[in-house]
């Protein structure tokens, strides 16, 4: 395979927000790695099924969360998590950045039931409209924009009851640790 | 929240969120993807692109 240029190009230019994406579906940064690798290596296998001048990102999106459904998909079934153990380590990975002023609103995300979390990152961060996120996650746009509302208010109902908790003592350690990290 | 919601029209719709609470989650939603975006593009890719191009020219597989 020779990779036209701009095709190649067209191709790194959207790593940097698919593995935004990815790491927003699989919690650690080493996994959507290897998902965003594996998402390249379908993609130029099967180049020749890209319309040119179609929508790239969106293409490219749509493979990485295919081989994440899949993926996810198996690894339940092998685990069948019989002590909760695979969602544990999903939710135990490391934050790949150390900014303590969105701990909260990450740890709020990851609450998000999937298909809300998706939806709502598509949308809300990776700037597709939308119709390309529905055609992303290959369902209705009225799908996308309901999960997208529901994903808003149960943050908003999550985010406003943990910052009550901001009056506690645990405001003041984390006024010390924001003021002490940098 | 510190500023009263701008009007209620939140009530047609149950559960509608006020402006100043769509765009707090809007502002940090994006904050921490760009914190990735704004990591660039890893060697690792830039490497794979470059070798698989490469295997490319050295001769079509059949």
């Amino acid at each position: 395979m020779t990779l036209d240029p701009s095709v190649r190009d067209a191709v790194l230019t959207a790593v940097p927000s698919l593995r935004a994406f990815a790491i927003s579906l699989s919690g650690n940064v080493d996994r959507a790695d290897d998902l965003v690798q594996e998402t390249l290596l379908r993609a130029l296998a099967n180049i020749d099924s890209f319309e040119p001048g179609s929508n790239m990102p969106a293409w490219l999106f749509t493979i990485l969360r295919n081989l994440f459904r899949s993926e996810y998909r198996k690894r339940r079934r092998e685990v069948e998590d019989a002590d909760g153990s695979y969602a544990q380590s999903l939710k135990s990975q490391p934050e790949q950045t150390g900014h303590v002023e969105f701990q909260e609103f990450r740890g709020a995300l990851n609450k998000l039931p999937p298909d809300q979390r998706e939806a709502l990152i598509l949308v809300g961060a990776s700037g597709f409209s939308y119709e390309e996120a529905a055609e992303i996650c290959g369902c209705a746009v009225g799908t996308i924009k309901s999960r997208v509302n529901r994903a808003r208010a149960r943050l908003a109902d999550m985010l406003s009851i943990e910052s009550m908790e901001d009056f506690g003592p645990d405001h003041a350690t984390r006024a010390i640790l924001a003021g002490g990290s940098r | 929240m510190d500023t009263p919601p701008a009007s209620t029209a939140s009530s047609r719709h149950q559960g509608r969120l006020g402006r100043d609470v769509q765009a707090k989650i809007g502002n940090q939603l994006r904050a921490i993807y760009d914190d990735v975006v704004n990591e660039g593009v890893p060697d690792r890719f830039v490497e794979l692109l470059k070798r698989l191009d490469e295997k490319g020219e050295r001769g079509n597989e059949p």
